[in-house]
């Protein structure tokens, strides 16, 4: 359905002989992807206006006196559209030829090689050989401010980048100077992209290497990173992204289309904080204070021990408080909600930095870096969790670290909080990916994992569910906190099983909490899906 | 007059009063019965403005000779907002220099032109798109308009008519690709000046993305007269199909080039031997461009007994385009010629258009090496293969033209190719 609520007319056209049947207003080039069938081009992006300049969209329409731009050309009824006629390919070959006239042809030192269009554009359809004997035109390398640095003669000059300022972030800091082939991208004053808040984004949709990003300059090569599909920590937008890795390290963060969310963008703010997931110094072994003093111990042995500690603590009837993080997955808070409860209840408090103002995108009004900087405060809002502490994610601790009963710290650092933290408790349990001095009290250190090691899902700001996948291996024995505390779970509630997966993990949301109920992993799909509002696809649960 | 090279078979429509600097005031263009037309046209009613003017035939004199009043009646009869009457005044295809001398001599007759064709599409402002270079016609053609708002020619409620037409004269910044329709009105707008996608055309979707027509200003200077005397009278010149008179610009090897009025349908033998005065110093034709820089190349051949009227000219494999006769003798070497057009469509290309961008400056290095003595014959096929590549491929046709004198020289003048290239020594600096 359109968006008005009505039915939008269609057309059927026939594509390299296949028939498709799209709405109408479709251009041919979105009709042939529909097919499967991508069409080589440049400058159309599906989040910007198409300029129909770099020409290599051109297909042949049966009956048009010359090859039609299929970026701008809206699909007919009844077309004959051949992209791989003699014709068609014989232009893609020529417009490719004119893109290496003045091409460095330096791939071994560029950054974009391997996922580079021109590249793959000319292995699949170019010439074997150009036939250019004229000297090459240089512009040399530009640094663009920001993270971007400028290589003139790389460039398609596809304007992608300036189009990007102008319609998408509304920031019109690039332009392109001189015309014909001495056309060049350039900033206005020195400062360049400096200071522009998503200008980051011009160097993912450069189909070329005339713009990379500095922080990625030389870090690796294009093939011999893996892509894993996640959700941008560092705000509770809940971007869609990928997570690039290589060695066991992220290496960069790349937007991942979702129109519900980010569309084909993300902020600056959450493509540069990554470096933490990288940190070295974890916590790889379950730690154990006991009468024969501190040592490692391996799990089982870990959750048997603590599990009776619990049992015992809830024999004594000890009151309960734990610290939860919006850094933990929705499946991570749901056990620890159901550990609380399975104790006889307590108060779950979590903190969570906050941004002084929001940094919305004007040409896309849904994608705002929020004020909240964490993935997952509404789900453990949801769960239960209330805030405390400060915009800085400091303070509101004084009644926990002082507690008598039991604590139980879920990937909160504390690094607020001294060594006395937990002092009084009589259990204190600390789940966490490090060490901190705040947890020098606590009778079981239990190394859980990042977001980036495990699979689960966030809830973002306007309470949309979305899964991420594990990119890097645990270190050591560190299992994520809803494997761990769901085997603690298992032992002190007798009704209570392990969930065998993360999928079955989350269900326990959605039995703590009605907002969740209806969900299930296999139905939230790429896009996500909202709370109470369940989406119930064909094959799906409920 | 005092114009130069004036000649007895020029029929002096539009090139009336060249010459005489009393032309310039409204009050000398008044005494050539200026403004009469547009009187006369506020008395007619647009709708019988739009058939006069197609009764008459006219063709648009910018190059593509579209009939004008056929492009009036694709605007919207039914005014939604505002209408825009472009004039295009931003001459520059190499070769024609008609536009200037009709805007320096009568900016009466372009702005009475401008004020009629306005009237007849409803357009409400007519911005006259002036070249940047020239400065004089500017001057004078602001000062043309100043004069003819003074006397209520322009402005709100023309000669009490009720009609109101806004004229602005716009200076433009130097770009031959803003003689592009669509390139004038980006660059108009205040944008770059590139051609647009069409469509949407500008008669939907024009200036300021309001219904637009644009006009050379040589067709708009015949339009008081057509309004005047009426279609037959116009028909009384040229063919059926190619009717009035036209200024055809001829430069090059001729005794007398220079700026002449002459019926559509004029033989081109006797443009060159009698009306020009003929080639000098004994020399021999060797070829002609005859629309200006982006028009294949005529040889001698193709000129004898050629017709100059956009069928005659189409007959002989080329084009009228806008009448810019360039003439050449036995001594010149086309390579030269071609290269220096083609550095022209190099320097002057937007470079949106990836074939234009890169195909122009391309051609232009290759014709430059044979120039040079450095060329290779395989460099003739690369030349026109890469002209074919460029040709239909683009959003406007700058690309196309380039290709055009290089493909009709190697097909007409391979010889001056092969010379060059198995001599292995340069041109001579002549």
């Amino acid at each position: 359905m359109s968006q008005n609520g009505e039915f939008p007319d269609t057309v059927t056209l026939t594509i390299d002989g296949r028939e498709v049947t799209v709405p109408k207003g479709t251009t041919i080039l979105q009709a042939a992807e529909s097919l499967g069938n991508r069409i080589p081009h440049y400058c159309y992006h599906p989040g910007m206006s198409a300029p129909a300049q770099c020409r290599l969209c051109l297909v042949e329409v049966e009956g048009a006196p010359k090859l039609s731009p299929s970026c701008v050309s809206a699909a007919q009824d009844g077309q004959v559209v051949l992209t791989e006629s003699e014709k068609a390919k014989g232009m893609r070959e020529g417009v490719l030829e004119f893109y290496l006239k003045n091409h460095p042809l330096d791939c071994p030192i560029c950054d974009q090689s391997g996922e580079c269009k021109l590249q793959d554009y000319v292995h699949e359809e170019g010439r074997k050989h150009g036939r250019s004997r004229e000297p090459k035109r240089v512009f040399g390398r530009d640094d663009f401010g920001g993270d971007v640095l400028f290589y003139g003669d790389r460039c398609v000059m596809c304007t992608r980048c300036v189009r990007f300022m102008e319609e998408v972030a509304q920031d019109p800091l690039l332009t392109v100077v001189e015309r014909g082939s001495r056309s060049v991208i350039d900033t206005f004053f020195e400062e360049g992209l400096t200071g522009s808040p998503y200008a980051g984004n011009v160097v993912d949709i450069c189909p070329v290497g005339a713009l990379v990003s500095k922080d990625f300059l030389h870090k690796a090569r294009a093939w011999d990173l893996d892509h894993t599909p996640s959700i941008c920590p560092n705000c509770s937008q809940g971007c869609n992204i990928d997570l690039h890795t290589r060695d066991d390290a992220v290496q960069r963060l790349k937007p991942r289309p979702n129109l519900d969310v980010n569309a084909y963008w993300m902020c600056d703010y959450g493509r540069h904080r990554y470096e933490w997931i990288n940190r070295r110094d974890r916590l790889e072994a379950p730690v154990l204070r006991g009468e024969d003093g501190t040592r490692a111990r391996d799990w089982p042995d870990a959750i048997e021990d603590v599990a009776a500690r619990l049992m015992e603590a809830r024999e004594a009837e000890k009151p309960v408080r734990a610290v939860a993080s919006p850094h933990a997955s929705n499946e991570d808070l749901a056990a620890l909600r159901a550990v609380v409860e399975s104790l006889g209840g307590g108060d779950i408090v979590y903190r969570s930095r906050r941004a002084e103002d929001e940094v919305p995108l004007p040409g896309f009004s849904q994608l705002v870096r929020r004020r909240d900087l964490t993935p997952n405060a509404r789900g453990a809002e949801i769960l239960g969790a209330t805030r405390v502490g400060d915009d800085g994610a400091t303070g509101g601790l004084e009644e926990v670290s002082t507690h008598e009963g039991v604590v139980i710290v879920l990937g909160d650092e504390l690094s607020d909080q001294g060594a006395s933290f937990g002092q009084d408790a009589a259990l204190y349990l600390y789940l966490g990916s490090h060490s901190t001095p705040a947890a020098d009290r606590a009778d079981a250190l239990l190394p859980v994992t990042t977001f980036a090691e495990q699979e689960g899902s966030f809830t973002n700001f306007e309470g949309r569910v979305q899964r991420f996948w594990p990119a890097l291996r645990p270190p050591g024995a560190a299992r994520p906190a809803w494997m761990v505390l769901g085997a603690l779970l298992a032992r002190v509630r007798e009704d209570a099983r392990r969930p065998a997966h993360v999928a079955a993990a989350f269900l326990r949301a959605g039995e703590l909490a009605p907002e969740f109920e209806g969900l299930a992993f296999e139905t939230i799909g790429t896009r996500g899906a909202l709370v109470n509002d369940p989406v119930a696809l064909s094959g799906g649960g409920s | 007059m005092a114009y130069p090279y004036t000649h007895e078979k020029e029929v002096r429509v539009l090139s009336r009063g060249w010459g005489d600097p009393a032309t310039r005031t409204l009050e000398g263009w008044k005494a050539l019965e200026g403004y009469d037309g547009l009187a006369k046209a506020l008395e007619m009613g647009r709708e019988k403005v739009i058939e006069v003017v197609k009764a008459s035939g006219l063709r648009g004199r910018g190059g593509a000779g579209f009939p004008t009043g056929v492009k009036w009646s694709f605007m919207p009869k039914e005014k939604k907002g505002v209408h825009y009457l472009c004039c295009n005044a931003d001459e520059s295809e190499p070769g024609t220099f008609k536009d200037r001398e009709l805007m320096r001599w009568t900016p009466h007759q372009v702005v009475e032109g401008c004020l009629i064709a306005a009237y007849a599409i409803q357009a409400d402002h007519v911005y006259i798109y002036c070249r940047g270079e020239f400065f004089e016609a500017n001057q004078v053609l602001a000062r043309a308009v100043e004069e003819a708002y003074a006397a209520g020619l322009a402005g709100k409620d023309i000669l009490g008519s009720g009609a109101s037409i806004e004229v602005t004269v716009h200076q433009g910044a130097g770009a031959y690709i803003c003689g592009e329709e669509t390139a004038l009105m980006n660059s108009l707008e205040g944008k770059r000046g590139l051609p647009r996608i069409k469509p949407p055309f500008p008669a939907a979707v024009g200036a300021f993305e309001q219904p637009t027509t644009v006009n050379n200003v040589e067709t708009l200077c015949a339009i008081p007269h057509i309004v005047r005397n009426g279609g037959e009278w116009y028909r009384q010149w040229g063919s059926e199909k190619s009717p009035g008179t036209k200024l055809f610009c001829v430069s090059g090897h001729v005794r007398r080039p220079g700026n002449y009025e002459l019926p559509l349908g004029f033989p081109m033998n006797e443009l060159i031997e009698d009306v020009c005065g003929g080639i000098p110093n004994g020399r021999k034709l060797k070829a002609v461009i005859p629309g200006g820089a982006s028009v294949p190349i005529m040889d001698a051949e193709d000129c004898d007994g050629c017709s100059l009227d956009y069928e005659g000219v189409v007959e002989r494999g080329s084009m009228l385009g806008c009448a810019s006769v360039i003439v050449m003798d036995d001594s010149t070497n086309l390579v030269k010629q071609v290269r220096r057009m083609v550095d022209f469509f190099a320097h002057e290309s937007c470079g949106q258009c990836t074939p234009c961008r890169e195909g122009t400056t391309w051609l232009a290095q290759i014709l430059a090496r044979i120039e040079m003595g450095k060329g290779t014959e395989e460099d003739l096929d690369t030349l026109l293969d890469l002209g074919a590549q460029m040709t239909g491929t683009t959003i406007c046709v700058l690309s196309d033209s380039a290709a055009v004198p290089v493909a009709s020289s190697i097909e007409k003048f391979k010889d001056d190719y092969l010379s060059l290239i198995r001599r292995g020594e340069p041109v001579g600096a002549d």
